[in-house]
This record gives structure tokens, sequence and C-alpha cells, in this order.
């Protein structure tokens, strides 16, 4: 069992295992916090932008100041954005068999291991997480096609170049490996490989290996997987949650009794509680709004904006904000919206009941219809005619990078009237805010973040108690800025087993069975004995099959009958076809009861003579001595075949067969 | 150690349309399979007799489960007065959809039955709820676990918005039900389908045993057709329909031809269901066909432009106009109030777009009969055209077929279904599968006896053991296996002997034997060893005969040493000497060396 590491982003996992003779991806998660190095991609030509300055090395030589721009004492690549993919070169993934998704964060790299690696297998994953995932892709895809940029960065990357760059160029990792975006048809090509799959339902892979999605509590659809075979369990843990928020709660019941539990996917945010940050979403968004500022919040199309949507439709009438119109822009706002009410199936209890009833289960349909909640796929077209302000407006990117959000950054970047509140807890606001400086809009810092926190964590484990866990090397040790905080940490026993992005791990487990399937006409031909009270022994001698990974033992066949008119012609036919299949013995033989039965079947002339270790039956007429030991016997005769299979018989008689 | 499994087909659903509820028995679990009523009937007899499934005791404690396919009545409209009335409180197991709307149609049916017809001792609306709070959804595909041993799978079965195929699985022993499926995707639907899962038994619906439709464009082209002369010539069409199912398709069908045709005749769909109905075919959309859940965003196909909710004094409107009513049958309710308005003109039109139980109104008009006695003896003359157009959708006997062919059962039994035309199909199936294939009358028990393998834990030690000797020269040998089955409580092991010996504490007891062969050699000792060495090197090919250094002779573990004779120089002793582990060889040698050795062999 070995786990090769291709991510070191512990919450954008990438991780292969080799179980039994499969080889399972678990997750493809892409690292986009790469962005954050480059400028954004304005939807509208920006001025400022446009006249930051080069970037001037501290010799005074120019040769990268077309690359790179400086902004506010930061420098950024001015090329289109590239993301840092998982590890391609740690093993050959075009042997992966398949690739099992937890949820749809962690698949945005799918295309790029389907389509450039070779890969023929197959990817499965629940339909609510194709279904979003597809979106979050559309959506990526189209924020940065649509603004084509003439120039491609490549100077910078070069070893000896990056070497002189200020942090945190300087620092980034794997540089060699960034790519720019996948396109559209690309996508649809690696999404035509997903199997949907629902909650529970177990897949086989070969007969070898089966596998099962548990649903994860953290967003719709998003599960994570039971990798087993009849005698060892691995569960892979990945973004779940225990908080009561739309999606169907975490199943937790089904990883008990695992041999290994990988993992990945906690909080990023292990200090904040996502219900306080909540409530100061909706204060500070109140209160910019009544003050005559405009709210951004950058996001994703799809998973807690429809928990703020919901919030908000509560909250909205009695912070007096029944006239402030809400914007949501996004090339896939409308899918989003639409998809979010036909998963009944994939939701928290209350909602299901309400589909029941027949009603849609996410509010938003309501703050739709009294046109409260208004969606766009772009600025361009009707927004710019509907556009009214004060107003909220959710939008993406969250890495500020691109996206509409970028024109609303610049447009109101300049008025602390404004606010930027952050919602999504994968980039670090201040990074996504530095080409953006200086600003004089307000920023707060509201990360919602509903996976699992180290509490959480360490309750889990102690309710379904692995044997062993494996996570990122990060979940070891307290955050870097909060050394002092051991108690945000897994805290477990035996240790975790940690592992960092190129590393293969090999993981500790024992097994020591396997299933095989007896044939009826075999099982009726056994004959139980009862040994010991409650165990009962049968000696099995049968035929092995082997097919599919599955082993099948039938009857041995019957040795042909030998043609009775033919003479037999050579001595080796009668040579013995199979290795002879004798049980093993146990037991003792008592010399007394012995004797009597050697008497009793007509052997007249016993004699008994002691020894060091037992005694010697002498049958003196034939020839025949038969030593008797206490787990030993040996009969020594001269070539009389019906005797010796006598005696044999006789000694068998009191001895038990294994 | 065989197993048995034996089916008991009881209330219900044996060779009759009228309503399905079968029990099975298999391994020891016992599973309650639909719980229908009979539309025909207004007396006991619309429900299955419970008393059939245990005469004394709990139901709970008799059944393991109860499944519903889907929620058409005669599946599941005996349940609230099964769980609540006989009692029943174990787990009942049906997909969200029907989950959602079972309810709805139970309740509309109490309110026709209870509030119209006046009807007591029946289910009251508290009931319905309470039967629905033991109700358990499952998703497709989901691997529900019932107990320990127990447990079903649904896959998709078409039909209507939900409905499911089951397979119940205890150990290596299963069954499917399918509950009523449709083999082709239709407007709205998308056509069932099962994996190989090669159960004991397949328990199939056959209400079309005997039909191989024509093609669904031609069904629908003449419907449309129909529809659009009767109108044309400002007649009007009652269409009964119940209020979820066949009803969403049709609609689908006239709101895009009215669309191309640019038609001005309203149509109307009865009841304030309606609206509610297609609520739950937009939030279930998942359930649906591909095409329907690509566009959704775009363009809903369950939001109607051309069909308005229907008013009863919308009834005596003159002109053309098309209505949708409930329920299907003309058994009650309102399709049978317009029914009864518009018998009279030539000039209006009935369709029945799905098949109806004996004693029904409309199972009367369509065969045939034209003078109907109503309530209060009122005989009604019947002028109106009646059409049948079966749009049902339930697989005809080429889907069976094909159903079959996908999950290769070893027995099939058919249910749901005119036993004339039952034959016919049990025919087909037994000559093209060659499997058993029983058609059971109501109340009827079936027994099936199934003898699945065993399955055991084998240590990996012993298994990789043989499989090993499985990779010596010749491999095409079938690999013998040699092991002992250890059975403690109910778990089986199959380990090597030596294993098993040592986890019992005991030792083995050495079986051995030497027996002396004489041989009539004058040669010296080691010359007579080297003849006996070549010659049993030149017989025993297979097996490993070495010569060792201190003149014995070993053929695999059998050790052959040679002695002169004490008295008779010309002749020589061999001693042979195995354990009992190796009896027919040490057996075979003997004989064999007691022949004496060849002349050549020198």
């Amino acid at each position: 069992l070995f786990q090769y590491c291709l991510s070191g982003h512990p919450t954008l996992p990438c991780n292969v295992l080799k179980f039994k003779s499969t080889t399972i991806m678990l997750d493809c998660g892409l690292d986009m916090t790469s962005t954050l190095n480059f400028l954004p991609l304005p939807l509208v030509q920006s001025p400022r932008l446009s006249k930051l300055p080069g970037w001037v090395l501290k010799d005074g030589s120019t040769f990268l100041d077309k690359e790179l721009k400086e902004c506010s004492g930061h420098v950024f690549v001015d090329s289109v954005p590239e993301f840092c993919l998982p590890e391609t070169e740690l093993l050959d993934l075009s042997t992966v068999d398949v690739i099992l998704i937890s949820n749809y964060h962690c698949m945005m790299a799918l295309p790029y291991i389907t389509e450039y690696t070779g890969f023929a297998g197959t990817v499965y994953a629940t339909e609510p997480t194709v279904q979003i995932g597809r979106l979050l892709m559309e959506e990526l895809v189209n924020s940065i096609e649509r603004v084509p940029k003439a120039q491609s960065a490549s100077m910078w990357k070069n070893k000896e170049v990056q070497r002189l760059l200020p942090a945190p160029l300087k620092d980034a990792v794997e540089v060699s490996m960034w790519r720019k975006c996948y396109t559209m048809p690309e996508v649809n090509a690696a999404l035509s490989k997903i199997q949907l799959v629902g909650y529970s339902q177990k897949i086989e892979l070969f007969g070898a290996v089966q596998v099962t999605p548990l649903s994860s509590g953290y967003a719709l659809g998003s599960s994570n997987w039971i990798i087993q075979s009849h005698y060892e369990k691995v569960s892979y843990v990945s973004g779940s949650s225990l908080l009561t928020t739309h999606p169907q709660p975490m199943d937790q019941a089904s990883l008990k009794n695992s041999d290994v539990l990988i993992l990945t996917g906690l909080t990023q945010i292990p200090t904040a509680n996502p219900d306080g940050m909540v409530g100061e979403f909706c204060s500070n968004l109140a209160m910019t709004v009544r003050n005559g500022g405009n709210v951004l919040v950058p996001c994703y199309p799809s998973g807690v904006i429809y928990d703020l949507l919901e919030c908000l439709y509560q909250y909205i009438d009695s912070a007096g904000l029944s006239n402030v119109p809400f914007y949501f822009i996004s090339p896939v706002a409308n899918s989003s919206l639409e998809f979010s009410q036909i998963f009944a199936e994939w939701l928290c209890h209350n909602k299901q009941t309400k589909v029941y009833l027949p009603e849609p289960p996410f509010p938003h349909a309501e703050l739709i219809q009294t046109n409260k909640l208004k969606h766009y796929p772009s600025i361009h077209g009707d927004f710019s005619n509907d556009f009214k302000q004060p107003c909220v407006v959710f939008t993406g990117h969250p890495s500020l990078r691109f996206g509409d959000v970028v024109h609303f950054m610049e447009l109101w970047g300049k008025s602390s009237l404004n606010t930027v509140i952050f919602t999504e807890p994968d980039f670090s606001y201040l990074d996504a805010l530095a080409p953006y400086q200086p600003l004089a809009m307000k920023c707060v810092y509201c990360p919602i973040d509903t996976r699992l926190n180290f509490i959480q964590v360490s309750k889990l484990l102690k309710e379904v108690q692995p044997l062993h866990v494996v996570c990122p090397e990060q979940y070891t040790q307290p955050p870097p800025s909060q050394a002092h905080r051991t108690d945000l940490m897994i805290d477990c026993q035996p240790p975790p087993m940690s592992y960092r992005r190129a590393e293969v791990l090999t993981l500790p487990y024992k097994r020591r069975y396997e299933k095989i399937e007896i044939m009826p006409e075999l099982a009726d031909s056994l004959v139980p004995l009862e040994i010991k009270p409650g165990i009962s022994l049968a000696t099995v001698s049968a035929v092995l099959h082997t097919k599919d990974n599955k082993h099948v033992l039938q009857l041995p066949p019957k040795p042909p009958q030998p043609p009775a008119s033919k003479k037999r012609k050579r001595v080796s036919d009668d040579v013995p076809e199979c290795k002879p299949l004798k049980p093993l013995l146990s037991g003792s033989i008592p010399v007394d009861q012995f004797v009597q039965t050697l008497e009793k079947h007509g052997f007249s002339d016993v004699k008994v003579e002691d020894t060091a270790k037992g005694h010697i039956v002498l049958l003196q007429e034939a020839e025949t001595l038969i030593q008797l030991e206490e787990d030993s016997t040996h009969i020594i005769c001269d070539n009389d075949e019906p005797l010796r299979v006598k005696l044999r018989d006789l000694v068998l008689k009191f001895l038990q067969k294994f | 150690m065989s197993y048995l499994s034996v089916l008991f087909l009881r209330p219900g659903a044996g060779q009759d349309v009228g309503r399905s509820c079968i029990l099975v028995s298999i391994a020891g679990k016992n599973v309650m399979l639909d719980c229908g009523m009979h539309m025909g009937y207004n007396d006991d007899r619309r429900f299955p007799d419970f008393s059939y499934i245990t005469q004394n005791g709990r139901l709970t404690d008799f059944l393991d489960c109860v499944i519903i396919s889907h929620f058409h009545l005669d599946h599941c409209g005996a349940l609230p007065y099964f769980s609540e009335m006989v009692g029943y409180d174990g787990p009942i197991y049906m997909t969200h959809p029907t989950k959602a709307i079972c309810p709805i149609l139970l309740e509309d049916y109490r309110k026709i039955t209870v509030d119209k017809k006046g009807e007591t001792n029946f289910f009251t609306s508290q009931m319905i709820k309470d039967c629905m709070k033991k109700v358990v959804a499952v998703h497709l595909h989901q691997t529900v676990q019932v107990d320990e041993e127990l447990e079903i799978k649904a896959y998709y079965a078409g039909h209507v918005l939900g409905a499911a195929m089951f397979q119940i699985k205890v150990g290596c022993e299963s069954v499917v039900y399918t509950g009523d499926y449709n083999m082709t995707p239709d407007r709205h639907l998308g056509a069932a389908w099962i994996d190989k899962c090669r159960p004991d038994l397949l328990i199939t619906e056959s209400t079309y045993a005997t039909t191989i439709r024509d093609s669904k464009r031609c069904r629908e082209r003449d419907f449309l057709k129909k529809v659009h002369e009767t109108v044309e010539r400002g007649g009007k069409v009652l269409i009964p329909v119940f209020a979820l199912g066949r009803a969403q398709e049709l609609c689908i069908l006239l709101e895009t031809f009215w669309e191309r045709m640019n038609l001005k005749a309203p149509i109307y769909f009865s009841t304030g269901l309606t609206e509610k109905a297609n609520h739950y075919y937009k939030l279930f959309i998942t359930w649906t066909n591909q095409k329907i859940r690509k566009t959704f965003v775009q363009r809903n196909m369950f939001e109607f432009k051309h069909i308005k909710a229907f008013d009863r004094a919308f009834a005596d409107n003159p002109g053309p106009m098309v209505v949708f009513a409930t329920p299907g049958m003309l058994h009650a309710g309102q399709s049978l109030q317009i029914f009864r308005k518009w018998a009279g003109n030539e000039k209006n039109m009935v369709i029945m777009p799905g098949y109806c139980v004996q004693g029904t109104v409309g199972h009367k008009i369509l065969s045939g009969q034209r003078k109907l006695e109503m309530e209060g003896r009122q005989i009604l003359e019947v002028k109106m055209q009646v059409e049948y157009m079966s749009f049902s959708a339930h697989a005809d006997a080429k889907g069976i077929m094909q159903l079959i062919r996908q999950a290769e059962p070893r027995n099939v039994l058919l249910v749901h279904g005119e036993a004339k035309k039952m034959e016919f199909l049990k025919q087909k199936i037994e000559q093209e599968f060659h499997v058993n294939c029983y058609m059971p009358a109501n109340g009827e028990t079936t027994t099936i006896f199934t003898n699945p393998s065993i399955p055991v834990d084998i240590s990996l030690g012993l298994l990789k053991r043989e499989t090993a000797t499985g990779l010596l020269p010749d491999s095409k040998k079938p690999k013998l296996m040699h092991g002992t089955l250890m059975m403690k409580d109910n778990s089986f092991r199959l380990v090597s002997p030596e294993q098993a010996l040592k986890e019992l504490g005991l030792t083995e007891h050495q079986l051995r034997f030497t027996c002396r062969v004489h041989i009539q050699d004058p040669r010296k000792e080691h010359e007579t060893v080297l003849r006996v060495y070549n010659h049993l090197k030149g017989v025993l090919k297979d097996y490993s005969v070495q010569h060792l250094p201190d003149g014995s002779i070993t053929v695999e573990s059998i050790l052959i040493q040679a002695t002169a004779h004490s008295e008779d120089q010309g002749t020589k002793v061999l001693l042979v000497s195995w354990t009992y582990q190796d009896e027919e060889l040490g057996s075979f040698l003997t004989s064999l060396l007691k022949k004496g050795l060849p002349q050549s062999t020198a």
C-alpha cells in the first residue's frame, strides 16, 4: 500500500494510492494561489494598471521590465495568470486506473490530468460535484479567455533569474510546472470521462477493490471515500464539515474500523468561527450600505454564497435593506442558482422537507422573484442598464486577479465609503489586495470555512478510531504564524504519518486473509467434525480457480476411468496424476487400546516392549514392528501391501485429521 | 452446508393487473414489495389480505422491511391501511420523488373515497402522515444496509417520476423486483437500466407481455392527429390521466404541437394538482431524461404556456377544447363527471392513454360497451368516439426480454399481467434464456431453490502458497489446494493444516512407513542403487529423483536405502521410507520396485 503525494496544498490535495493491484488517484486539486503573483486582468482598459512601472534589478538592469511590474513595493508578473499543477513526474499518470473526486473544489486540475498524461481510466464523482465543478471551470475559462493578453512572460522563470527576484516570487516553487488555463473543449473532454455515483454506492474496481462515496457535509454532493477490499479499509476524508449548512450531514459511522485514514481538507482558518463570521459579514454589509457605500463580495459562484444569500434573506428586512439591490455577476450565476434547487436529495433534512411540499429548497428563489436579487452573466449588457448604487455585488474570482471583480475593485477602490468583504478562505486577503494598493476602500476579512477544525478532528478520530492517520505535514505542527498554538494541530495516538509534495509513503497495514468462495458441490462434500466445543473442522482438498481477482474453490475433477478394454502399455501410465494430498495428523495412540484393536483384527502374536520414549509393538509372525511415541508412529514391515494398509487404517482410527 | 431460499408470493399482483403486493423470503429475511390497492373494487377486496403474511404475531416482527417501487396507487395505495390500521412499524423504503408524491396521491384518493363517496372505515389524513414518517428515502444505486445481512439497492426504472427497480440481497443470494418499468426513453423520462447483477430471481411486471409496440413516434403522431381532427371539427377531447406521470409527457407533446401549429383551442388540466405536479417535476429534474436535464436552465419543459388550469364550469363552454382530467381510469372524480357531460355527442372524443383495470368505466368503454349503467340505475349512452392509445410506460415483450438480458437472472417470475399473455411470454423466456420462468396466481407460493456458494476467509499464506505451486512448469494442471476449514460461531476460515493445528494448540503426529523390498541383484550395493536410480528416473519423469552422496535415493521426500541381505548375497533389501502425507507415492514406489528392475536399465 503506497501513497504518492502529488500536491503540497492541504486543502487542494492530489494523492495516488496503490492498493492491491489498482492505482487510484484521490482528488486533483489545482493550486491557484500562484495567480497572486500576477497582475489582475482588467475587463476594461485600466490606466492605473497600464501605467505601473517596470521592475528594475538592484544593479539597474532593466531586461525584466516588460515582464515584471511594480505596485506599492510588490512585484507582479504581467502575463496571463498561471496555475500550479500537481506533480506529474512522480509516477506515470497513464497508469492511473480511476480518479475519485471528493468535492467540486478538488477537481479543478482534472483537465490537465485526463488530457495531457495519457490517462485512460474512469473518474468517479457525484452528480452535484460534476455539475457545479463544470460551472466553476466554465467561469474560470470564461474570465481568462475573455481578456486576451498578448504577452506571455517566461524569462522570469529561468532559475538564474528567479534567484534575483524579490519575495514572494523568489520563493515560488515549481514555477516551471505552472501552466496556463485549459480550454472549454478540454473541460468537456475531461468531464466526459466522469461516471456519476451516489452516496453509499459500492463500486467494484477489477474485482479487487471496492470504493464507496460517503456524504462529507461540506458542499453539495461532497464526499469522503472508502477504499476497501474484504480485509483492509482505507478512508479518505477530504473537505468534511460537521456544521449544519445546506448539504447533507457528514456520514461518520461508515468511517469506523479503518486501517488507514487519510485526512485532508481541514479548515484553513482554524481560529475563526463560521457563525460569528456570518454575523460580522451581515453587520459590515449593512453599515456600509446605510452610509451610502457599495459592498463587494469576491466569491465562487457556488457554495457559501447560498448560505450568505439565505442569511441575507432573513436579515435584509430587519436591517432595513429591502431597497438595496443585490447583484450576482458570473457567467454561470443563473445556472448555479438553478442547479442549487434541483439537488434535493443531496441537501440537509430541512431543505429536503421543503421539496416535498413542493417548494424550492433555497430561499434565493424568492429573492429573485421579488427582484431583490438579480443575476447577470457579466458587467456588460443588461447589467449596465440596471446598475444602481449603493448596492451589493457578489462576483468572482476571489483571487481578485480575473473575473468581473477586477472591474469593481478598480471602480470602487478609491472611495472609503465602499467595502470589500472577503468570505472565501482560499487566498490571503492582503496578497489579493496588493496590486490594488494604495486603496481607500474598507477591507473586511470574514473568512467562512465550514470544514473541520482541530477540535472536531480529535473528536472524529476518537469516534471512528482508525489504526493509522495520514495527513499533510502542515497539520502536524502549529501554523507558522501561531507557533505557540499547539492546539492547532492533529493530536492522536499513534502520531499521524505526514506527507509533503512529491513524497512517496508506504502505508502501514497487514493483510492476513482473502475472500474465497466454496462452490456448493464442494461444500456438500465436506465433513465437519467438532474438535473442541464450538469449533468444527473440515479438511478441504479442492481445485483453486482465480479469475478477475476472485478466488473460487471447486471439487477436484474425478479421475478419468481407465478404459476397461485397453490394457496399459507402460508402467508410467500408473504414476499418480496429482500430488497426493493427505491431511496432517494429530493425537496420540494409547498402547493398550491399540493392542486390543490389533487382537480384535486377528493378530494373535502381539508383543509390546517399552522404550525410552514409548513402546514398540511387535507382530512376530509378520516380521513387522510398530514404534509408538507421543507424537509419532513408525510402521516397519516387509513389502506386504495389504498388511501395511490394514495397519495404517487401524492407526488412523486413533488420530485426528487436519 | 447447502442453503435454501424460498419465495412466497402472496396477496395481490399475481396474474392480474389489479394491485401489487408481493412477499419475498430470502435467506431468512422477509421483504414486502409494494403495497398496492385494486382500483376495480370498492370493498375489502381493494386491499391485499395481510393475514396471509402472518396469522398470529405482529407484522413488524415478521417483516424485515417494505419496499415501494413507485407512487402509482396500485403499488402504494394500501400503505397507510397496512402500516396504521393493520399495524407495521418497521422501515419502508422508497425513492425521494416517490416519498414526495405518494402522500399527495394517497390524500387525493382518500378524499374521493371518504369525502365524495362517504365511505367510512378508511384511513385518515393523519394516518397518511404517520405512515410517511416510517419512510426512509433512498438514492439510486445507494446500497442501503437494512440490517447486518440484508441490503437493498435501487435502479432507475423510467415509468413515472421516481420509479425504481430494487435489488434485495442477503449474502450471495439476491432478488430483483422491477416494479413497473420502461425500456425506451420517452419525452420526459429516461429508460430503465440495471447492471449484470445476476440475481437468483428476477420478478418482472408483464403488463404488455405480448405487445411489441410500434414506434413511439407513430403513436405520438396518431395521438396528435386524432386530437387535432377533433378540435378542427369543433369537438371536445377528454384525456383521463393520473395527475403525475403520463400527463406531463402528453402535456409536453401537446404544448409543442400547439406552438408549432399555432393552434388556439384551449387546453386545460384539471384539479389543483396541476401546478403542484409540474413543480415536482421541476424540483426532481435530475430524475427526468438527459435532454430535459441538459436544457432546464435555459428552458424548463414543465412550464407550459398553452395549458391552463381547468374550472368545472368550463365543461359547458361551447366550442372545441382539450381537457386532461383525473383520475385516469374514469372510475371517479372529475374525469368521470366530464365524461358524463360529453359522452352523448359524437363530435367529442375520449382518449384513454393507459391501461384500465376491470370494473372501471374506462375498462368498460374500451371493451366496446356503449350503454353504461351509472349510479341510480341511470343508463348513459356513449356516442363520443373512444380511442385507446397505449402511452402508459410499461415495458413491452421486447423490453422485458432486454431487461432479462441485462440482469442475467437464474430464474424469472412474471407478475402484474394477464394469464394468457404471460404464458406466451413465459415460453419465449424459457426458450431464449434457458431459465425457469414462473407465473404464480394470487395467493400462490412459489419456492425456488438456490444453491449459493459459501464465502470463507482464506489465510493469505495458504492462498499464496497454492497460487505459487500453480506457477510450476505445468501450470495448466488444475491447482490443487489442501487446507482446513475452521468453523467457529459464524465465521468460516480456511487455513493451512499446520496453522489449524497451531491455533488449536495441538502438535502434529507423524505417521511413517518403512517397507522392505527384496530385489534379486547380484551386483554390488552401489551398482544396485544406481540401477534403481536410473529406473526411477525413467519412470517418474515429473518428480524430483535424486541420488544422494551417502548412497541413498530420494523421490520427492521419500527415502530409499539399499542393504545387502544378511543371508543371501544375491538379494538386496531396499528400505523405502515415507510419511503418511506421501502415502500414494510411497505405496506406488514399493509396488513398482517389487516388480524388479528391468534388464535394460543396466
